[in-house]
């Protein structure tokens, strides 16, 4: 048994290095920048999905305005570079040290808010932070700021290539899922879990439930605030529409929940599943597809809510276990559905 | 610069508007009571009986009275529907199951919406509810006026059929224990189906009326979904004319706070309420528990 393990071990490590040893490559075989462009968006996806991942789908406090962090990173730097010419490497921790706060300050005032009330929560800080943006002369209101093309200059992160947008982003990625694959079995994550399977006992057994939902709330947080530095300077562009939407906190939410949540392969997976196809749909429907593609996740979120609340994770295990098992509630006859256990 | 009349007429018009959160707001809490579930999809069946109410008029010809007898049984067949095609199968799942569902929901009526009929605001042309009444200075439209009074009349009605009648009185023990009111003999399954089909029904309502006067955009339902979530944790869940104040007491807030300070901020003094309620209040106004 023990040397089964040894093995498997041994078969995960020799994956993953092929799999990190491709990625690295992969800029060197797709030398236009389309591709290269779709896999910098992906992995930004897997970091935002992962982060999101960490409170919601570890601990299951559904945030909702994760996209809050993110604006606040692309804010930040953005102005400090453009204000007081401050180079994007320093100008991202003010940022992240802001997004951080930011989250304790609503964990600490909706923390003891249960289910969708946290959740609704968070969207209406969301909603205000946007609605203050749109407002705001300090942060150019609606119109946003244009970071200027200054030069190629690694000094203020920026290039006319997109190699080294790729490796900046592949690294905060695999290090990200780094985190959570170490936190899935440290005591955070398996704090975290108890959490979320049932907070009053995880509190009776003297998990301090509040500190480590804090905790992982300022994580995700600050890995969402990193992430939206880089966005700003790798787009250029930034304002209240595009990074304060509810369009895009879904975004951030729908790559886990399809992938599985509270699990470290699920967002990428859900990323790998639903960026290409989003990308894909932007290139071919053009502007018109913008309803398009918001329909389909629509459609996605729905089918995925009721049918395979673990995502495909959750298919994978199913099929794994050699049959497919009946997912929770569906097919349930009303009686049956009736002497379900309590949620 | 801002005068009475300014203020009495802000206060009048949150005032109107408010008649119409609290319907919308009736049939959300209606459906939250029964199964513990918020439908977030509640103000996009709005934004489609708005679209209705539009589309019958410019095709059709049909004045929004004429369409509104149309749209109730319509909705309310469509209530049913959601309720036996999606909900059902939630109901013991997890929490983020029940919430996403109705979520991802409101979002393919939304975009499918956009889909065909594109982002552009519409209105309804001339019609029955046309024009305005001067109450002393204050200006109120015909079509808020009678959008008021039929919210009323439709939550009083509601009211007395949830605590006079059998029916009614099978979705007051299936609110306070599903268990029991199986125990003895209430087929819980097709009352669930009945409160998803009156809560979208006032959702219908609330839509064909608020057509009369209010541009028809694709994005309104949303506002109007957490609006009415804000109305029913305002006035309290569990709390039939609580919900109904708390419906008339945001558009007072949105309208008053708006005019006295920022217009574009008003919905920002509707989440900051929510916020406060939740934590000084959690129960709401009048809530029970």
């Amino acid at each position: 048994m023990k040397k089964a393990n040894v093995s498997r071990a041994a078969y995960q490590a020799g994956g993953i290095s092929v799999l990190l040893g491709l990625l690295v490559l992969y800029p060197w075989v797709f030398t236009d920048p389309y591709p290269r462009h779709v896999m910098i968006i992906l992995f930004m996806y897997v970091a935002l999905g992962q982060a999101w991942n960490i409170l919601g789908g570890y601990s299951g406090q559904i945030s909702l305005g994760n996209h809050i962090f993110f604006a606040l990173g692309a804010y930040v730097s953005t102005i400090l570079l453009i204000k007081a010419g401050v180079p994007p490497w320093l100008g991202v921790l003010p940022g992240i040290v802001l997004a951080g706060v930011a989250a304790v300050g609503i964990g600490l005032i909706c923390f003891d808010l249960r289910g969708h009330y946290f959740a609704i929560a968070t969207l209406g800080l969301a909603e205000i932070t946007y609605i203050i943006f749109l407002n705001w002369d300090f942060v150019n209101r609606a119109f946003g700021f244009q970071i200027p093309m200054l030069k190629h200059s690694t000094y203020y992160m920026q290039w006319t290539s997109k190699v080294p947008y790729y490796y900046i982003i592949l690294v905060i990625a695999v290090g990200v899922v780094a985190f959570v694959w170490r936190m899935d079995q440290a005591r955070l994550g398996v704090y975290l879990k108890a959490i979320r399977e049932d907070e009053e006992r995880a509190k009776s057994l003297g998990i301090d439930s509040r500190r480590y939902k804090l905790l992982a709330f300022f994580i995700s947080a600050a890995i969402t605030a990193l992430v939206g530095t880089f966005y700003a300077q790798y787009v250029l562009y930034i304002d209240p529409d595009s990074l304060l939407s509810l369009e895009f906190g879904l975004l951030i939410i729908i790559i886990p929940m399809v992938g599985g949540m509270g699990t470290v392969l699920g967002p990428i997976l859900g990323a790998c599943l639903l960026i290409p196809v989003a990308e894909y749909a932007r290139i071919t429907l053009g502007g018109g597809g913008k309803g398009l593609h918001m329909l389909l996740y629509g459609l996605v979120i729905l089918v995925v809510a009721v049918y395979e609340p673990r995502g495909l994770i959750g298919i994978y295990r199913s099929l794994r276990k050699g049959r497919l098992e009946v997912p929770l509630a569906a097919n349930a006859s009303p009686a049956a559905a009736e002497e379900g256990p309590p949620e | 610069m801002l005068s009475t009349q300014l203020l009495a007429q802000s206060l009048i018009s949150g005032l109107l508007m408010g008649g119409i959160y609290s319907l919308v707001a009736v049939g959300l809490s209606l459906i939250f009571g029964l199964m513990n579930i918020v439908n977030f999809a509640h103000g996009d069946f709005l934004m489609l009986a708005m679209y209705a109410t539009f589309w019958a008029n410019v095709l059709l010809g049909w004045d929004p009275l004429v369409t509104l007898p149309f749209v109730l049984l319509v909705w309310f067949v469509a209530g049913m529907t959601t309720y036996k095609v999606i909900v059902r199968r939630v109901l013991n799942a997890p929490m983020v199951s029940q919430m996403f569902s109705t979520f991802g929901l409101g979002l393919f009526l939304r975009y499918g919406a956009y889909f065909f009929w594109s982002a552009d605001v519409r209105k309804v042309n001339e019609n029955l509810l046309s024009g305005v009444l001067d109450l002393g200075n204050i200006y109120v439209t015909k079509a808020e006026l009678v959008a008021f009074g039929a919210s009323a009349a439709t939550t009083s009605v509601l009211f007395f059929f949830i605590k006079k009648s059998r029916l009614g009185k099978a979705i007051q023990a299936t609110s306070q224990n599903k268990e029991a009111a199986l125990e003895m003999g209430i087929y819980t399954d097709h009352v669930n189906a009945l409160g998803w089909g009156i809560g979208i029904m006032c959702v219908g309502m609330a839509g064909v009326l608020l057509a009369t006067y209010y541009p028809i955009h694709i994005y309104s339902g949303w506002t109007f979904t957490l609006i009415s979530y804000i109305s029913v944790a305002l006035g309290g869940f569990g709390s039939f004319w609580g919900v109904y104040l708390g419906g008339l007491l945001i558009g007072i807030i949105e309208s008053v706070l708006g005019t006295v300070f920022v217009p574009a901020f008003k919905m920002v003094f509707v989440y900051v309420t929510f916020i406060l309620v939740l934590i000084y209040r959690p129960r709401g106004l009048f809530g029970k528990f």
